[in-house]
């Protein structure tokens, strides 16, 4: 019998355990690249049997890389509506793939870093996460297999506009490069506005949690370039990664300011947070997000000594619906269930970490000197 | 008249943005005019805003006048008006005047500047320096109009250059 996706996903457990630069930071790092056959209307406008085609033309060329030796591959139709939501879930297919159906399809590399998409808005979308920060790493990899898989799929390509996609706005190198950042400090300090309006200014998006449209739960947000023509892949990467690269400095300051000025503020989220995961009965998705990156936020500041971070970070993974349903046995569970379900186990979960040591540190002596960490 | 972000509330701020020859026009909604963080004149640039909008204006402009259907695919611009999408390959060249007013208010530039997939590479190698070489005969006019025989001089040498690695083109000095 064919492995099933959900077997094929490594355990929460062990993903939770991935580790990257700066990941206090930078949740992870992900380069896609949109490619067309050239000659095929793009899926959005093609009839099924076209769009089969193109998923027979795509898929062996994909499988047949060295780096999918021991992947997992299907058809989009193969997959349960939880299967799906469990690889949203992971961000590792987006949502409008998880809609598709016959004529679309997956293909995803064993160690789960690269991922490719067959018939989403493109005729191939593929894609490399990495935790961390770790952009540049991402591309190398990306590349490399777009360079392998070109030599055997005839792209549509125009020498003047780039590879031509389906929607206008990613014509071009067709690149999208993104960041996933934990940005509790700049959100407590209210300086994530002016922080999201200067990155648009420089033409890039800041979004939720799951990309175009979505709210910016746990104070995690995503941020991308959005204009792929009229520049290399080099410079959209380069500009990002200092945009980034400021962004971990300025949320790095927050935090230190927080502490210094108004650890009470601080103190309070993360107290409130550890007491009502540890000890609800009941509790949504959303709330269970935003309080779990306040802990997560104490973790880091050294409040949890002797837990690990990944404890926190599982914890972020599994009390999403479709990975609290697929402890339940898949069965469809109400609203209700799942959020008294999720309550049980962050109970469980947390049962053995201790409340929050958190003293306020006395007023700061200045020293005089001035060395930056 | 509607507010063009939530396209629900009446707009009741109107911006005019010129840059270059190009004018753009937003209106928006007390709340998403906030959002956007437009009181803040100094820390906002219409075009990006445009581009969070998916550049409506610029798709209708776009759709301009031509009512014909992709050759190919068959896909028309109200097709296109209607999803913000392209059909096929072969729409970017059927619809490209509209178009490229367009790729102006999304991207940095109209012109593919990134990766080269092998099989293209000598097609776009030789479409660049047809540019080029048009760039450069240009300007040695200019210089020339100009008496300035020293950039005119380098700019010969380029062009002599340039043309003796294309095919079909020798130079006719």
């Amino acid at each position: 019998m064919k492995r099933s996706v959900q077997d094929f996903l490594a355990p929460p457990s062990e993903v939770a355990r991935r580790r990257g630069p700066e990941d206090q930071i930078v949740l992870s790092s992900r380069v896609r690249l949109a490619r067309n056959l050239a000659g095929c209307p793009f899926p959005g406008t093609s009839r099924k049997d076209q769009r089969q085609g193109v998923l027979d033309t795509i898929r062996p060329a994909v499988e047949s890389l060295p780096l999918m030796r021991d992947g997992f591959a299907t058809a989009m139709d193969e997959l349960s509506a939880l299967d799906k939501t469990i690889l949203v879930e992971r961000h590792l297919i987006s949502r409008e793939h998880a809609a598709r159906n016959v004529g679309s399809g997956l293909v995803l590399s064993k160690d789960e870093s690269v991922c490719v998409m067959i018939n989403e808005e493109d005729h191939l979308r593929m894609q490399a996460l990495l935790p961390g920060f770790q952009i540049k790493q991402a591309w190398k990899i990306i590349d490399a297999v777009d360079t392998e898989i070109e030599g055997s799929l005839n792209y549509a390509f125009s020498p003047t506009l780039g590879f031509l996609t389906a929607c206008p706005t990613n014509l071009g190198t067709a690149i999208r490069v993104s960041a996933m950042l934990h940005l509790p400090g700049l959100v407590l300090s209210d300086q994530i506005n002016a922080i999201i309006q200067s990155v648009n200014k420089l033409g890039l998006a800041v979004r939720g949690l799951y990309g175009e449209g979505t709210e910016a739960l746990g104070n995690i947000f995503q941020v991308s370039n959005q204009m792929t023509l009229g520049e290399a892949e080099s410079s959209i990467i380069e500009r990002l990664e200092k945009v980034l690269k400021q962004i971990i400095h300025h949320e790095q300051n927050a935090r230190e300011t927080l502490l210094e000025r108004s650890p009470k503020t601080v103190y309070n989220h993360i107290g409130r947070a550890y007491g009502v995961l540890a000890n609800a009965h009941s509790i949504s998705s959303k709330e269970t997000m935003n309080l779990l990156s306040f802990m997560r936020l104490g973790l880091e500041l050294g409040v949890f000594p002797g837990v690990e971070r990944a404890v926190v970070d599982e914890l972020f993974m599994v009390t999403q619906p479709a990975h609290l349903q697929r402890l339940k046995g898949g069965g469809r569970l109400s609203g209700e269930e799942r959020d008294v379900l999720r309550a049980d186990m962050l109970r469980q979960q947390l049962k053995d970490v201790k409340r929050p040591a958190m003293i306020v540190p006395p007023a700061r002596q200045d020293d005089g000197s001035d060395k930056n960490t | 008249m509607l507010c063009c972000v939530c396209k629900e509330r009446e707009a009741t701020v109107h911006l005019t943005q010129i840059a270059g020859e190009h004018i753009q026009k937003v209106d928006l909604c007390e709340e998403c005019a906030k959002e956007k963080g437009v009181n803040d004149p100094a820390a906002f640039s219409l075009a990006d805003l445009l581009l969070g909008l998916g550049a409506s204006q610029e798709v209708e402009r776009a759709s301009g006048d031509q009512e014909s259907a992709c050759p190919v695919c068959g896909f028309t611009h109200s097709d296109f008006k209607k999803t913000g999408r392209l059909g096929c390959p072969a729409c970017y060249d059927h619809f490209s005047d509209g178009l490229t007013a367009l790729l102006k208010s999304m991207h940095k530039g109209v012109r593919h500047m990134g990766k080269v997939p092998a099989r293209f590479k000598q097609r776009k190698q030789a479409i660049d320096t047809t540019d080029r070489l048009k760039t450069l005969q240009r300007d040695l006019a200019k210089a020339i109009e100009q008496e300035k025989f020293e950039w005119a001089a380098e700019l010969r040498d380029e062009i002599k250059a340039l043309s003796a690695g294309q095919p079909g083109s020798e130079p006719a000095s």
